[in-house]
């Protein structure tokens, strides 16, 4: 029973990582119904940015809250700007163009900021701990309080996006520009600027997410964009991409997966096994647990 | 960053030659001075650049200097052959040294070996890397030593009885060296209580190590990198694990200790150097390279310095011979003289699958019939201010615990002749001072 309960712990501490990436994909795609490929990457670049950040300030040999702060902070703003530019410069021209040069663009984009990273930084760096890390024994079951931190700050990002999609003015634009961008313009509603506000904040969701998934594992790598890019493009296709709560849950979902099939079944075939779980629901919901299924109209 | 600079230099000066008609000997060389593992491809091109300087300063080859072309293969295996094929088909290369990583050497070995250009590998451990064919070497022992070792290590120096294994799935080294861990421990007696595997990549660990821990094993074995060991020692012990790591040396990086801080301290791995070592071969290498690159030379510096010299020292021997000397310096790429290039290639070939009883700063060089190198593996422990010697495990089975010299060296392979030992041409550099420990 206390084994069945630190796996379901692991699954959800895992799945909380996933999630939190999987919101800044979810963002993008809800309002342009664009596969933001390079998502992972500007993740990556934002566990960079906190990283020289915490360096250049001295936060890393002393952390103080307000100093933990700012580079949290530092760090989506430069995932925010880079976002920002990354729309402006590689996407802002496509956008009339078919969907299929965006998404290749996306992943030009992706391979570009890849080799950037590795060329700059190198490789693997440490992170210095930044928040006073505990964990606690309860009934047999390691608690951590960087698991507690994670999963906090994503399920409160979650209702936070909520109320800026479904109750602000910024966030009725962002969902006429989604129903259709050519009678959002009609309207009145500043498209680019609508379009470009919904690639800073889903940058910011991934600068959040990289500072606290750096802390965490306590390193930053340029190829930390690609594996958990992957896995949380996985988990918003899960759960109805497009759909905030739903990458949240797609996401819990694919941590659990995982965790369960390293633990009772085969670790060797984690991958394979919690994948082809994935198909099957794809399966039965192909528009993902959350997703609503439109008919393409011809 | 003094080292991203040489490296740089390294490489603007391997762009600037070519056309000119200055003679010069190539060398290739492959690694990953970017991407995951990128401390394994910096450490090994510092070792041998200092090879190579030392080399020059003697002249170079029957007086022709070195040039060494140095390609980085982003730490993928993919990336590895890609980068041979360019220095193959760019450079007209004598010889070619890497990679660290068996899987990265094992994609790139067979382009060499259909080229029929000696590939020297200064540090891949699988036994599948020279299997590839006659032209492949390495100047390191191999898995199943080193696995044999670590397990000696575990069951008679640290009585322990209950391992259980964490091993990296995609990565040849680490499924072998398990497996061979395994062959051993169990042969002593030993039992594997839980082995679970995870991929090169992945920052969470804790479904696994959760199952490995619940079964209460004396010691983890993690037969995997430095880049995710610090991690899962660090998760491990936040689930509760109070029992010893044991690992291979895959885990030879600072990065390690950076990374895995507290929770890596006092976990032992197999090595093939330590800088504990008296040895003045060992201290004037470190003396040397501490005065290059303000650092100290981690095992992958000292195999990658060792391979170049054993190189270097089998082609002043081939170039004796002038039409091969003159076919070494050759980069003319005429079809009309391909057949004398291969002819001092394969007269290269002939002469490392000769190297007996070469005093390298890893020890004992001996080429076996396999072309891996017989030589002893070193048990280090993690600590905080560096890797610490602990003891030394011969090939045959013996252990050593004192820091002392590599003195009784291998038992020697075979019925060797005598007359091929320590290579001519080569004078060990003189100790300076023998210099009791590096000074950090």
């Amino acid at each position: 029973m206390t084994l069945f309960l630190q796996q379901l712990l692991n699954g959800l501490s895992l799945g909380a990582i996933y999630a939190l990436i999987a919101l800044g994909y979810t963002m993008v795609y809800g309002t342009l119904q664009l596969i933001n490929f390079a998502h992972g990457e500007v993740y990556m670049m934002g566990a960079f940015a906190a990283l020289y950040i915490a360096r250049y300030t001295g936060v890393a040999d002393n952390p103080t809250l307000p100093g933990v702060a700012m580079v949290a902070v530092g760090a989506m703003t430069a995932c925010a700007i880079l976002g920002m530019l990354i729309e402006r410069l590689a996407y802002r021209p496509l956008r009339n163009a078919s969907r299929l040069n965006m998404l290749i663009t996306a992943i030009g984009m992706s391979l570009l900021l890849q080799n950037i990273a590795l060329l700059s930084f190198g490789a693997l760096q440490n992170f210095p701990s930044l928040l006073p890390e505990t964990q606690w024994k309860v009934i047999g079951v390691a608690v951590r309080s960087n698991d507690l931190v994670i999963l906090g700050v994503t399920l409160s990002l979650m209702v936070a996006l909520t109320v800026i999609v479904e109750r602000t003015q910024i966030g009725r634009a962002m969902r006429a520009v989604s129903h259709s961008r050519d009678a959002a313009a009609l309207m009145g509603i500043p498209v680019d600027r609508v379009v470009a506000f919904t690639f800073a904040l889903g940058s910011v969701l991934a600068g959040a997410a990289a500072f606290l998934v750096a802390m965490d594992k306590h390193s930053v790598r340029p190829d930390m964009g690609m594996t958990g890019g992957l896995k949380a493009f996985v988990a918003a296709v899960l759960g109805g991409i497009g759909s905030i709560p739903g990458a949240v849950a797609g996401g819990l979902l694919l941590g659990l997966a995982e965790t369960f099939v390293s633990g009772y079944l085969a670790s060797t075939y984690r991958d394979a096994i919690a994948f082809l779980l994935l198909i099957g629901i794809l399966l039965y919901r192909p528009a993902g647990l959350f997703g609503k299924s439109t008919v393409e109209k011809v | 960053m003094p080292i991203a600079s040489t490296l740089l230099a390294t490489l603007l000066a391997g762009c600037s030659g070519g056309t000119s008609d200055t003679k010069e000997i190539v060398i290739g060389q492959y690694g990953s001075l970017t991407g995951t593992s990128a401390t394994f491809g910096l450490s090994t091109a510092n070792g041998v650049a200092i090879a190579t300087e030392e080399q020059n300063a003697k002249g170079g080859i029957g007086g022709v200097q070195i040039r060494m072309v140095v390609e980085d293969d982003q730490s993928k295996a993919e990336e590895a052959a890609t980068a041979v094929n360019k220095i193959l088909s760019r450079d007209r290369p004598v010889a070619v040294l890497g990679e660290v990583s068996s899987s990265r050497s094992l994609a790139a070995a067979p382009l060499l070996q259909a080229a029929g250009v000696p590939m020297i590998s200064p540090s891949s451990t699988s036994p599948k890397v020279t299997e590839v064919g006659d032209y492949i070497f390495r100047v390191c022992f191999i898995d199943p030593f080193q696995g044999t070792a670590v397990a000696q290590f575990a069951y008679n120096s640290k009585n322990i009885r209950n391992v259980a294994i964490l091993k990296d799935v995609k990565n040849d080294y680490s499924v072998g060296l398990a497996e061979y861990f395994t062959t051993t421990f169990t042969g002593l007696g030993g039992a594997i209580v839980g082995e679970e595997a995870y991929s090169e990549g992945d920052f969470d660990f804790k479904a696994q190590l959760t199952n490995l821990v619940s079964k209460n094993p004396e010691a983890l074995f993690l037969p995997g990198y430095y880049t995710e060991v610090g991690l899962i020692a660090r998760q491990a012990r936040e689930l509760g694990f109070t029992g010893i790591f044991l690992g291979g040396d895959g885990w030879d990086s600072d990065k390690l200790v950076e990374i895995g801080q507290d929770a890596i301290a006092g976990a032992f791995y197999t090595n093939h150097y330590s800088v504990d070592d008296p040895n003045p071969e060992v201290q004037s290498f470190i003396k040397k390279y501490q005065a290059k690159f303000n650092a100290t030379p981690d095992g992958l510096a000292a195999l990658g310095y060792d391979s170049a010299k054993i190189l270097y020292m089998a082609m002043e021997e081939v170039a004796k011979n002038p039409e091969h000397a003159a076919a070494f310096a050759d980069r003319s790429g005429v079809p009309a003289t391909e057949g004398a290039r291969k002819a001092a290639r394969a007269a290269l070939r002939e002469r490392l699958a000769q190297v007996t009883g070469y005093p390298g700063v890893t020890g004992t060089i001996t080429i076996d019939a396999q072309r891996n190198a017989q030589k002893p593996a070193v048990v280090v422990e993690v600590t905080k201010t560096g890797p610490k010697f602990v003891e030394s495990i011969s090939p045959d089975g013996s252990s050593r615990k004192s820091v002392g010299g590599d003195a009784p060296a291998a038992a020697p392979v075979g019925g060797d002749a005598p007359a091929a030992a320590p290579v001519g041409g080569d004078a060990p550099p003189a100790p300076q001072e023998a210099a009791p420990a590096a000074a950090k």
